[in-house]
């Protein structure tokens, strides 16, 4: 099938909120489309195979030797989109009698083809295919799909397509190039599992569950190991003779964005870590750390101010060796020989927190206030690692959220099942205006911790209440109070009110306040626990 | 030969006509009105005379009843009538169900008012003829070169396709009460669609009369009776503004779909929530415009409402002299005409910037 077909998934994709909803897309693309047509395409979704052949500006001109200039321009004013305006722009052709490409032909024929003949090429393409179909080839060649399909969300779909376990096809993913004709062969039974050899393949992390009070009732402190459970991004580490890769909590490739990490990998290991911002051995808020994600690349400023590091707490593979089903205290014992025999740089151990008993591990969680600690984590001596959310063996123990009465400013529809429902709240806090008397103030957008029945009320409350219209956003009175609780406030030059908060959800809605009795923005200053400003 | 903008200007009540002593779709209510079509912004209440197609005069009475107009007269199209010193004629303009063009004639100087119209095929209503004239007066929606509208087909079949992608999703389909709802109904049955399709209550009233006017629109079920289980995997018809209402609760994990040209540009389909964007209009795209135009050999063309820029700056490209009316209200109250404002980001400092951090689970 031709980038017409990859087109039309790539539309559904766009528009389409949720992610069983993907999923069904994702499916029906595997089983409809031949290879390599359906790899390539899954890869491009997922941007592992990036083209960035061609240039807006090579774009632009291609254009406007097509059309009217001040018609283009006031298009390209009225789209916004420079890729989406060509796309709709582009006139057909009368008696344009070849097929639109296959995606294998664009692929091969960027490849080969010099750069100078490259708009020919490209307008050619572009007379055969309409409109969805040339914007779909404009974002292939110019590099910048952004459907939001996860490369952990593809191999879910090929997963429940095919029938094979998710972890299995985590394993072998990234050992395995595009258009993965081996694992499609695989997937359809008509080769074994291929093997990725020596390739840096990213191994499924194991993960925790929270810690409810009946589990920890019944926590033997014997039979468990307490560490800190940092606020930064899981990471997993592999080098060896294959290659160096750091892979985020779903497998994505991060390793451009942590040249210094990547640099100090100089080992043959698995390693399961938390990356983070440490600066003089101090770790730095997660806002810090949030200037380093979603990055290409990371240039020597950003590297100097925003220093990263990896604080390992397990040890997957010793050179060839899986250590996996080993119990976590003789996975804990070699990391901590692994550590003293490598030292490698950026990177130090994450310590265990000794404790006799329950009420004791208590006191410790609840004296942690440093914003880089979310709280504990506890896990059993005896538990292999095993991939996924086994419940027993890992628990996340966070720390007591931070609270504070907010008032409601703006409500937005949500997405899929609330669609019709109001479930986005934009509440504030109050401050001086300058002249004497009270403004609110944004300070954060929540969307969970509320019920059902409490997402009803919500609803009606506010669409009796609206004030102003903003498209998907209303605007309401300033009298209802909700009581916002929060892992962690953090200073933020993004925002209006100077701060950010950390993970906010409702608590409560709190109709015996009047909105005047809300806090004041420095009841939410007094919990800001790093005075330096990010960004 | 008198210039037609001796006889026929913009006033602040809309377009009239001196020597018939008549107002073409007045926005406000006057002695005489001449309307083009039912759709609210062109056919407005409280009129004491209103002369239109009987269909036109059919939908005006069952939309706002007592307000449809003191006196009624209606008028065939092709069937000439003498207004004051003005010979009219009404010529069928291919938007809805009895929309017309008013063709005037005053001491040999002719002037079309074309209302609003298309040239793609509609079996719900008569198709677009085009009068050559010495002005054209145009509608404007959709006149960019980014719009044009795709064989209506081709988007049934994405919404078909989309059914058996997701065959226990109740597809809500947002379109216009007045002439949307029906083209789509005809466009679905054309498609092999025979199975009953269910109507939001703001739906069925005009379905009917477009049945008794003798267009067959098949099995119709309101949707506001059955329940969820039976609205799975359903075709439900309904106003735009209502899929973001509480009234689309009752159906079965909706996919929402809108049918309107503004569907073309994927930001404002995106910025209104919809997950399955139909284009199909009933407005001419700007391929439509510029060739029905031509057809008319006009030298000269107004436009009443809409991109006024783009196509007078085309048609001057081909000598055609461009005037813009700016006639207030046109355009309004009609989805096909209204996008939805991109989202307003109250809580960032600066637009453009980055949402707030998301909540990312470490462990």
């Amino acid at each position: 099938m031709s980038v017409a077909a990859f087109a039309e998934l790539l539309e559904r994709l766009v528009f389409t909120p949720g992610r069983n909803a993907k999923l069904a897309l994702l499916r029906d693309w595997f089983a409809t489309q031949p290879d390599p047509e359906r790899g390539i395409g899954l890869a491009a979704l997922t941007e592992e195979l990036v083209f960035s052949v061609a240039k807006p500006a090579m774009i632009r001109d291609l254009a406007a030797g097509r059309t009217d200039p001040v018609l283009l321009a006031l298009s390209h004013d009225y789209v916004g989109d420079l890729a989406e305006t060509v796309a709709l722009i582009w006139p057909e052709r009368q008696g344009v009698n070849a097929p639109p490409p296959l995606l294998s032909e664009v692929v091969e024929a960027l490849e080969v083809t010099p750069k100078a003949e490259l708009p020919t090429l490209i307008a050619g393409w572009l007379d055969t295919l309409d409109s969805s179909g040339r914007l779909a080839l404009i974002k292939l060649i110019t590099g910048g799909l952004r459907v939001g399909v996860s490369g952990r969300l593809a191999r879910v779909a090929l997963a429940e397509w095919s029938g094979q376990p998710v972890e299995a096809l985590e394993e072998l993913w990234h050992g395995i190039p595009p258009p993965y004709g081996p694992i499609f062969d695989w997937l359809e039974g008509r080769a074994p599992m291929p093997d990725p050899r020596d390739a840096p393949v990213f191994r499924p992390l194991m993960l925790a569950h929270p810690l409810e009070d009946k589990d920890l009732a019944a926590l033997d402190p014997a039979a468990w190991r307490a560490e800190w459970k940092w606020d930064g991004i899981r990471v997993q580490l592999t080098a060896g003779p294959g290659g160096r890769r750091i892979w985020s909590r779903g497998g994505e490739d991060v390793s451009a964005a942590f040249p210094e990490i990547l640099a100090a990998m100089d080992f043959h290991a698995v390693l399961d870590g938390e990356l983070l911002v440490i600066r003089d051995g101090a770790v730095a808020p997660f806002a810090d750390l949030q200037q380093r994600l979603n990055r290409k690349t990371a240039g020597p400023k950003l590297q100097k101010d925003h220093p990263a590091g990896v604080r390992l707490y397990d040890l997957l593979f010793d050179g060839g060796e899986d250590l996996r089903p080993l119990p976590f205290d003789a996975r804990r014992a070699r990391l901590e020989a692994w550590v003293e025999r490598h030292a490698p740089p950026r990177m130090d151990l994450s310590a265990q927190i000794a404790f006799a008993s329950v009420a004791q591990l208590g006191e410790v969680r609840d004296g942690a206030r440093a914003a880089s600690i979310e709280g504990l984590m506890l896990k059993r001596a005896d538990s292999a690692y095993v991939a996924g959310r086994q419940k027993g063996l890992w628990w996340k123990w966070k720390r007591d959220p931070l609270s504070i009465d907010a008032v409601l400013m703006y409500a937005q529809r949500g997405h899929g099942k609330r669609s019709s429902f109001y479930s986005d709240y934009t509440f504030g806090l109050w401050r001086p205006d300058g002249e004497g008397g009270e403004e609110l103030v944004p300070i954060g957008k929540a969307y969970s911790g509320y019920t059902d029945e409490e997402l009803g009320w919500l609803d009606r409350w506010i669409r009796n209440h609206t004030t102003g219209r903003f498209g998907p956003v209303r605007e309401v009175e300033k009298a209802l109070v909700l009581e916002v609780i929060f892992d962690a406030a953090q200073l933020s030059g993004r925002h209006k009110s100077g701060v950010a908060l950390r993970f906010p959800r409702i608590a409560r809605i709190r109709t015996d306040k009047p909105a005047s009795e809300a806090d004041r923005l420095e009841n939410l200053m007094a919990y800001v626990e790093s005075r330096e400003a990010v960004d | 030969m008198p210039h037609p903008e001796t006889w026929l200007r913009p006033t602040p009540s809309g377009l009239f006509c001196e020597p018939g002593g008549f107002y073409i779709d007045p926005g406000r209510p006057v002695e005489r009105a001449v309307v083009t079509h039912g759709h609210a912004d062109h056919a407005r209440p409280g009129h004491a005379a209103v002369l239109a197609t009987p269909e036109t005069l059919a939908i005006m009475r069952a939309r706002m009843g007592q307000g449809a107009g003191a006196t009624q007269q209606p008028l065939r199209y092709g069937e000439a009538l003498r207004l004051g010193e003005v010979t009219l004629r009404l010529v069928p303009a291919g938007h809805v169900l009895g929309s017309a063009q008013v063709v005037l004639e005053w001491r040999g100087s002719r002037a079309v008012v074309s209302g609003d119209y298309k040239r793609q095929a509609d079996a719900t209503c008569a198709p677009f003829e085009p009068v050559t004239c010495d002005v054209f007066v145009t509608e404007a929606t959709f006149a960019l070169p980014v719009f044009r509208h795709p064989p209506p087909a081709q988007e049934i079949a994405k919404l078909l396709h989309s059914l058996t992608l997701f065959p226990e999703r109740t597809h809500v389909v947002g379109c216009y009460a007045l002439g949307k709802c029906q083209r789509l109904i005809t466009l679905l049955r054309a498609a092999g669609w025979d199975r009953p399709l269910h109507l939001h209550g703001a739906q069925q009233t005009l379905c009917r009369l477009y049945e008794e006017l003798g267009v067959p629109l098949g099995e119709l079920l309101p949707a506001t009776v059955a329940n969820k289980a039976a609205l799975k995997g359903a075709i439900v018809l309904a106003p735009p503004s209502a899929i973001a209402d509480r009234w689309a609760r009752r159906l079965a994990e909706p996919v929402t779909a809108v049918a309107s040209g503004w569907m073309r540009v994927r930001q404002r389909a995106r910025t209104r929530g919809v997950e399955l964007p139909l284009v199909i209009s009933d407005h001419a795209d700007w391929d439509e415009l510029n060739r029905t135009i031509d057809e008319t050999g006009a030298p000269e063309v107004w436009v009443t409402h809409g991109r006024d820029d783009a196509l007078i700056h085309a048609l001057a490209l081909r000598g055609i002299r461009g005037r813009a009316l700016h006639l207030i209200g046109l355009g309004e109250d009609e989805d096909d005409a209204l996008p939805a404002e991109p989202g307003a980001s109250p809580i960032l400092a600066e637009p453009g910037a980055a949402p707030l951090p998301a909540p990312e689970a470490t462990a």
